[in-house]
């Protein structure tokens, strides 16, 4: 599948491949089409966090480097990778590995921002815990002025903070762009709301999807922190009861509703949380009916996600329908749905 | 009555380092607000969050130009970092554009393009990357700080008054068309104020003729603690409404 290179204009008129999971039928139409495939009752998802201009320039004593963050673990103390020389432009499996670190070591990261090794993890060398050495008051400014958003070489130029937002993008957790949702424009999600359906919200931390390091990407996605707020729980329990379905909207609202769950003997007790769990064939979703998500390559830990929602050879038929088709993929890529049917027919 | 409603409320405020900006940041950090203050000059600004801090309030300086795209990106990632998403966004930084001020005839094309990047376009710009959250969460309140010159056309208030009449505009369609999605949008008219910029505008003004900006200030702190007191898209003239107990109006 071709990989989307840059945002496209209108996300209402983005491809949208609709797959019923239990009748194997496939649908090609828009993402403006969503509201005319949920019903009325059905309750909507969303990760509300913004993208943070994850990727520093620094140098390791004369060695140039490039920090990536992976996750905030405290105030201060992040989990982050570190990359060679070279920047994007370069595939990240081809990028030379980047000197090696040890507890204690400084990194100056521009001229605002520094940091010291503070642990190099047992999973790889390049996974590092950084204490930076600035105030919340000084470290935020200056990360916004001096950090780029993470990218990968497919795209065709350096992305600016706006490209990685969605539209109601609200609290700075990921390092990656929350991708899944970037088409639900405001016009989109009005006309969901004017359907009947129900708009919820939580907050996701969406981690690095490549390091260069094998080892490492085989551990992905690292633990992720989330926060469902009292509401999202509140209409998730709205939704069953009136036997709407819930749609998650990306592997990352999934994460967190099962992640939550799971933590909970099955059930959605709001607050904030720390999750490792991974969803793949087997796994069966205690809150998630279906998910609305990008399209991304088999080979991607995204897909083996999906396979909570639906059989791996109709998802294998799917992507290659889709890739004849000629969707493009990744996060500026075109959108698929995974839901069954509802039950009563959807007057179009 | 208003501590309560503000308090913990996440709230950024642009043109925070002086004049009303500042004298709406201290009213708001009393009132128990989490803020965000916004100004292009660092020292000044971050003197004002260090006041506030020093009183028992929250205040985080976010040094940034509003009229640049670059910086409205930077300015409202890195105040959500710091306070949360974001309740209330108060457009308050704006430019006069030429000192002294000059007709229309004699006013640069490119500095009429400057007052409508920082009075306009840059407020805009911010309120699109916090509104649409707003909208999802159900909640939220937009304030453009306008003028009189918004409405009556004083000559060589030109660039200035056409900006302030175009953000008013902005803000009753942007009210019109977030209409049930609990975002409100308010445009409000502080009134003469002894202010710097006043001082640049009219360098011969009686300042005992001017507001006090703190006066101004507790009037715009109860209308955002209140918001519904005044229709969404509405203008609202802050000299209409009650004052601090104990001002002396000039």
């Amino acid at each position: 599948m071709t990989a989307a290179s840059w945002p496209r204009g209108e996300p209402a008129l983005d491809r949208l491949l609709h797959l019923d999971p239990r009748t194997g039928r496939r649908r090609d139409l828009r993402v403006g089409d969503l509201p005319a495939l949920l019903a009325p009752g059905d309750l909507v998802v969303v990760n509300d966090s913004a993208t943070l201009p994850a990727s520093l320039r620094g140098r390791l004593g004369a060695a140039p480097v490039e920090l990536r963050l992976a996750g905030e673990r405290s105030p201060g103390v992040w989990s982050a990778v570190l990359f060679g020389a070279g920047d994007w432009r370069t595939k990240t499996e081809d990028r030379p590995a980047p000197p090696s670190v040890n507890v204690g070591d400084r990194l100056a990261l521009g001229p605002e921002l520094a940091a010291t090794v503070a642990a190099v993890s047992a999973l790889s060398p390049r996974l590092v815990t950084m204490r930076f050495d600035q105030s919340p008051d000084a470290f935020w400014p200056a990360l916004y002025r001096h950090g780029r958003p993470v990218q990968y070489a497919y795209t065709a130029g350096a992305l600016e903070l706006w490209h990685t937002q969605t539209s109601y993008a609200s609290r700075p957790w990921s390092v990656e762009a929350p991708s899944a949702g970037r088409p639900l424009e405001p016009s989109v999600l009005a006309a969901l709301t004017r359907r009947g359906v129900a708009l919820a919200t939580l907050t996701h931390a969406a981690g690095l999807s490549s390091t260069g390091d094998a080892a490492l990407d085989r551990a992905l996605p690292l633990p992720e922190r989330y926060d469902v707020p009292a509401a999202t729980v509140a209409a998730t329990e709205a939704a069953r009861a009136r036997r709407g379905r819930v749609v998650a909207v990306g592997t990352t609202v999934v994460r967190a509703l099962e992640g939550c769950a799971r933590a909970h003997g099955g059930r959605l007790v709001a607050g904030e949380g720390v999750t490792d769990v991974r969803l793949g064939a087997g796994f069966h979703p205690a809150v998630a009916d279906g998910i609305f998500t990008g399209m991304h390559e088999p080979e991607a830990s995204h897909f083996s996600l999906l396979e909570a929602f639906a059989p791996r050879s109709l998802l294998a038929d799917a992507h290659a329908h889709a890739t004849a088709a000629g969707y493009l993929a990744h996060e500026f890529g075109d959108s698929m749905l995974i839901l069954p049917e509802a039950a009563s027919p959807i007057a179009s | 009555m208003e501590s309560s409603t503000l308090r913990g409320a996440a709230v950024l405020v642009t043109g925070s380092s002086r004049g009303l900006g500042a004298a709406l940041a201290r009213r708001l950090g009393q009132a128990g607000a989490r803020l965000a203050l916004v100004a292009r000059g660092g020292d000044e600004l971050e003197a004002v969050a260090r006041e506030i801090r020093a009183a028992g309030g929250e205040a985080h300086a976010v040094p940034g130009d509003v009229g640049e795209k670059r910086d409205a990106h930077r300015i409202a990632g890195a105040a959500a970092a710091l306070v949360g998403p974001i309740d209330v966004v108060v457009h308050n930084a704006s430019t006069l554009g030429h000192v002294p001020l000059l007709p229309l005839l004699e006013t640069d094309c490119e500095d009429l393009e400057r007052v409508l990047a920082v009075n306009l376009v840059g407020p805009f710009r911010l309120t699109k990357i916090v509104a649409g959250a707003m909208a999802v969460r159900g909640r939220g309140l937009v304030v453009h700080v306008s003028s009189d010159a918004a409405v009556a056309a004083y000559p060589r208030w030109g660039a200035y008054g056409v900006s302030k009449a175009a953000q008013d505009h902005l803000g009753r369609i942007l009210a019109a068309e977030l209409e049930g999605t609990g975002v409100r949008v308010l445009s409000v008219d502080p009134g003469e104020m002894n202010t710097r910029m006043h001082a640049d505008a009219i360098p011969d003004a009686d300042p005992a003729t001017l507001a006090a900006p703190d006066a101004v200030a507790a009037r715009l702190v109860a209308l955002i603690a209140h918001p519904d007191l005044a229709p969404s898209g509405g203008r609202i003239e802050l000299a209409s409404l009650p004052g601090p107990p104990g001002e002396v109006r000039p």
